[in-house]
């Protein structure tokens, strides 16, 4: 879409504190790379650059406050668990959704 | 006290307030409950990153001038541990009179008090634009939690934008990180803050470091513009520009892949009103506040407040009124105040507290959020991020005279009834409502707080073998 700049492609970028160990979580079913200590927000933003889709509009959301009160980074695990992406550190191996399978209706509207 | 009922004291909060309270609490004898929400001590403000994960930043590094604030105020928790009953990742969802509701790791507990010291903290307040919940927008206060609890950015090249000191602060603590900053847009005009002055010096050395950062940013070829108004933050599924008017009224536009946005802090009040403190419409903090005393006592007996969830006054203050509200409890329990030559006395700190009050003052005047910007608003402007209301249907309710207060505009639109529970969007709607009416914002009515005041799971609620009584071990013997 873009005519000038590129976009880029992850949200958070880092810039600090980088030596922690890698830790590994599926993120939409592929499995990818985030550093010990991250929230899973963190590990969330630093491969794409949103953490959720609107129930309402379909629109992206990426998070807001980051300390648990806009309450706009819920996101779910494969298991159903409904996780608060900037409060909820990352553990190895975690399976995290920010896609759900009704995405394309909601996207249909109707909702308002 | 030499009743049969131990007193059980509880603190909600463990930044600097809740902190500083504990302290004053323990050196008297007493062994206090502190609930926190957050893993760590520190509050938002001396935020620690996640221990044992590897972080290795200094506190120098994190926190800057506030270093050695930061580190005492650490410092003096950590000794308070074994003193006390520290229950972190635990969110006070509702109080009642004598008991609060909490949740730790999907747990209930109810946990009983005798005498409640409430130290919430604040959060950013937010006006709206077109884009705000576009991904890349964060506020002032969760850009600088990226920062300093996870060493991130919140991208590549980021425009600051709204106003308040935390607007210069955290422009350079990114530009310090090597993080591109775009531009400063404060919406602020810089007259009415050199008018400020005055009041500003009341403080000297937090004058000093706001006019350090300033002049930081200005050396290292940051773009800072004034008396600016925003008008939208565009792109497609995430932040790709913003555009803003200059006080000529020309259009700008500065490309950007994020925006920190802010107008200053708002307290978090809800537990208070929950505990049925009386609330006066502050016309400093633009909004509603629980009544307290010079000492912190609210308007409930065993009720007390200190720090920024009782009106935005910033950390040193809340150190202050931690300790001054524990003093207070102490007054009515009738236990001697404990004797430290390096504590301040009530006096002392009550007239410390007035000199921050005149100096917030001056804060509050120059970097007052732009006023009557409600009625500008568009009607496709999404004010309640959770549930995506818009300008346009408040408007048409207010206007077809179904609401002139803001709990009926609650219940007929849903405005702040969404997770978030009218923290991102109930100043919104005041302000909507304000502009619609002609009403002063005193007038629209107080946005009532509900149980639970953050989303919990609903089995603690409803089950019976989920909920698990923990009975106390706090007396004052």
């Amino acid at each position: 879409m873009s005519t000038v700049t590129p976009q880029p492609l992850a949200q958070l970028v880092r810039v600090a504190e980088t030596a922690r160990a890698r830790v590994s979580f599926v993120l939409d079913g592929v499995e990818v790379q985030a550093l010990a200590g991250d929230t899973i927000l963190t590990a969330i933003l630093t491969q794409q650059r949103h953490v959720r889709r609107s129930e309402f509009s379909g629109e992206p959301r990426a998070g807001f406050c980051l300390i648990g009160a806009c309450q706009d980074c819920w996101v779910c695990s494969e298991d159903g668990t409904r996780l608060r992406a900037c409060s909820t550190p990352l553990r190895e191996g975690m399976r995290v959704l920010t896609r759900f399978h009704t995405d394309s209706e909601m996207n249909g509207g109707g909702a308002r | 006290m030499s009743t049969g009922t131990p007193s059980r004291i509880v603190i909600v909060g463990a930044g600097p307030a809740g902190i500083r309270a504990a302290q004053t609490l323990v050196a008297a004898g007493l062994r206090p409950t502190v609930l926190d929400e957050n893993a760590r001590w520190g509050g938002q403000i001396y935020r620690q990153p996640a221990a044992g994960a590897g972080f290795s930043r200094t506190k120098a590094a994190l926190y800057g001038f506030e270093a050695k604030k930061a580190d005492a105020v650490h410092r003096a928790m950590a000794e308070l541990l074994p003193k006390i009953d520290y229950r972190p990742d635990t969110l006070a969802w509702s109080c009642e009179p004598g008991r609060l509701d909490t949740l730790r790791e999907g747990r209930e507990a109810s946990v009983p008090w005798s005498h409640l010291i409430i130290a919430s903290g604040a959060t950013d307040r937010i006006v709206p634009l077109p884009g705000w919940t576009l991904p890349g927008v964060y506020t002032h206060g969760g850009a600088q939690v990226a920062l300093k609890a996870q060493g991130c950015a919140i991208g590549q090249r980021t425009v600051f934008a709204g106003t308040g000191p935390l607007l210069y602060l955290v422009a350079y603590q990114y530009a310090k990180a090597g993080a591109q900053v775009a531009a400063v847009l404060d919406t602020s005009p810089f007259a009415r803050q050199a008018s400020c002055a005055p009041k500003l010096l009341n403080q000297p050395g937090t004058f000093a470091k706001g006019v350090y950062y300033v002049a930081w940013l200005k050396a290292h070829g940051v773009r800072m513009e004034h008396g600016v108004s925003l008008a939208a933050i565009e792109g497609d599924e995430a932040v790709r520009h913003i555009r803003w008017h200059s006080a000529d009224g020309k259009e700008h536009a500065i490309a950007c892949d994020a925006v920190g946005l802010g107008y200053g802090l708002r307290p978090e009040t809800q537990l208070a009103d929950l505990a049925g403190c009386r609330f006066a419409f502050d016309a400093l903090n633009r909004c509603w506040l629980p009544e307290r005393d010079a000492s912190g006592r609210s308007s409930v007996p065993g009720v007390y407040l200190a720090g920024d969830g009782a009106g935005i006054a910033g950390a040193d203050a809340a150190e202050l009124a931690g300790r001054r509200a524990a003093l207070a409890v102490l007054e009515d329990l009738g236990i001697a105040a404990p004797r430290d030559a390096h504590a301040p006395d009530a006096n002392a700190i009550e007239k410390q507290l007035a000199r921050i009050a005149r100096f917030r003052a001056g804060i509050e005047e120059a970097f007052a959020p732009p006023a009557n910007c409600a009625a500008n608003w568009p009607d496709d402007l999404t004010l309640c991020r959770c549930e995506e209301v818009d300008a346009g249907t408040l408007r048409s309710c207010i206007r077809n005279g179904f609401a002139s207060d803001v709990n009926r505009l609650k219940a007929l639109t849903r405005i702040g009834m969404g997770r978030c529970q009218g923290r991102m969007c109930g100043e919104s709607a005041a302000a909507l409502l304000s502009a619609e009416t002609g009403k002063p914002l005193h007038e629209v009515g107080r946005l009532r707080s509900q149980a639970p005041i953050k989303p919990i799971p609903i089995s603690p609620m409803l089950f019976d073998d989920g909920v698990q009584v923990i009975e106390e071990e706090a007396h004052d013997e």
